[in-house]
């Protein structure tokens, strides 16, 4: 493992516990949260972006979308 | 295959059974609500590429590709009688493509260029809010003329008492790769179907790749305003992981078939982070960092912001940066030698970096888009793609939701 690698799972460790770390919040605070372009997955309209994008890279996965498998693909 | 899914049904079952030995008496009063439509998806795109670098000419030649592609997804919802929700999903896709370098699979460019997939899926959660936990079960299937696929997949999910949730995912792809060599590497008597043979006539070969990951995921609200996922995917292939009729040219001339390892390790590792900013714009935020066994390392970050010009019409913006290195396997055109083991010239896995960028339009008012009362939102989204190594890329999409 290189240095590079240990500096982005060292941020992603970072990353993981900023997120653990934080306020508390009542569901009637969570308008906002709620709305619905904040969702934290894709939008369905960008399935096929996801699609051709699998194809015509090399990298894939850690997006709730393919991780290679199920087409002829990378 | 039977026997997994059985398997798994099974597992449901008694998790199902094992769920009801805690009934609560003071929820005991709830009835079941019987699964009823919640709503239907209809999303379609049209994709066009162009570029000089196709793998089936052995990296040079015309890239030129168009997809038409249609889905439509219907989603139930249903509670039992222990107020758990249950969430039944059917997603059935077809697509449509012509792919110009297909052409010359066949050497004298006989081949036929346009395919179908078709690609049904069912997924099945059981949300408990109570416990704050989820159990889902997922069945896939795809076929096109060159390749078949059937795949499962279980999660769960457990919410934190501080708005967090965890999520575990184990997916499995049990796929096969029809053989369709180039046609000088093909027996006279054995025409393929994509050269114009009959496939009924002549029984082709396939290979299996099967395809394990492993997925864990951790979202988090952070305040009123931001919330945030790290998504991390373990995922081991093996099998027949190139493409048949991927030709590779030696340096002495020689055509070859690409060949690739039957073993490839993938570990890509995602950050999301939406902010709300004021009343009216939001933030989207994706970083990935991926590494394999293949040696190709990769960066992609997106920014997407969305803008309320009313509270039911959006537009945004997007743009994703995405680079990556090449496999130790790469070489374009006449650049591999003989004494290399491994070889393959498709430039999907050389070195290059590309930018997406495009728009959104999201129309979701509460009496119907364009007064249609069941239409409840419509999405439009356009975007242009290109690498830096002479590949370009539009795509066209449209998701229209029916309430």
């Amino acid at each position: 493992m290189n240095k590079q690698t240990l500096k982005h799972l060292a941020l992603a460790i970072m990353a993981g516990i900023m997120l653990a770390s934080c306020a508390n919040v009542k569901e009637y605070q969570k308008s906002r949260i709620n709305d619905a372009e904040m969702i934290l997955g894709n939008r369905k309209v960008e399935k096929n972006e996801l699609n051709f994008q699998s194809y015509r890279e090399g990298a894939s996965g850690a997006n709730g979308g393919k991780t290679g498998g199920g087409c002829g693909c990378n | 295959m039977k026997k997994i899914c059985l398997t798994l049904v099974g597992i449901y079952m008694m998790m199902l059974h094992a769920y009801s030995q805690f009934q609560d008496k003071d929820t005991s009063f709830y009835t079941a609500k019987p699964l009823k439509i919640d709503e239907i998806n209809l999303v379609s795109s049209y994709y066009s590429q162009d570029g000089n670098h196709s793998p089936v000419t052995g990296g040079i030649g015309t890239e030129k590709v168009m997809d038409l592609s249609n889905g439509l997804d219907v989603t139930w919802i249903g509670w039992d009688d222990m107020q758990r929700k249950h969430t039944l999903t059917a997603d059935l896709g077809f697509d449509h493509h012509t792919s110009a370098s297909a052409a010359f699979v066949n050497k004298s460019g006989a081949s036929k260029t346009g395919g179908t997939r078709i690609y049904p899926s069912l997924n099945w959660n059981v949300e408990n809010a109570q416990k704050g936990t989820g159990f889902g079960l997922g069945l896939y299937y795809s076929r096109e003329y060159n390749y078949t696929s059937f795949g499962l997949d279980a999660q769960y999910s457990k919410k934190t008492k501080n708005n967090g949730e965890f999520t575990g995912k184990i997916t499995g792809y049990f796929d096969r790769v029809k053989l369709i060599y180039p046609s000088e590497f093909v027996r006279e008597a054995t025409v393929t179907s994509a050269s114009g043979g009959d496939e009924n006539r002549y029984k082709i070969p396939s290979s299996p790749r099967t395809t394990l990951t492993a997925s864990l995921s951790f979202s988090q609200v952070i305040n009123k305003r931001l919330q945030g996922i790290i998504l991390l995917d373990a995922v081991e292939q093996t099998g027949y992981l190139g493409l048949p009729f991927h030709r590779v040219y030696f340096n002495d001339g020689t055509p070859n078939i690409e060949n690739l390892p039957s073993q490839r390790f993938k570990l890509p590792v995602g950050l999301r982070l939406n902010y709300f900013l004021g009343d009216k714009i939001i933030i989207r935020s994706y970083y990935r960092y991926y590494i394999d066994s293949w040696g190709l390392k990769s960066n992609t970050a997106s920014l997407e912001v969305p803008v309320k010009i009313t509270p039911f019409l959006s537009i945004s913006p997007f743009y994703r940066y995405y680079d990556q290195t090449a496999v130790k396997y790469f070489a374009g055109y006449e650049m591999h030698t003989a004494k290399d083991q491994y070889y393959t010239s498709n430039y999907d896995l050389s070195k290059f970096h590309s930018d997406f960028f495009g728009a959104n339009i999201r129309i979701a008012p509460p009496k119907g888009v364009f007064g249609m009362q069941h239409l409840s939102m419509l999405e439009l989204r356009y975007g242009h793609y290109a690498k830096n190594i002479g590949m370009n890329a539009n795509v066209i999409s449209l998701n229209l939701k029916f309430k």
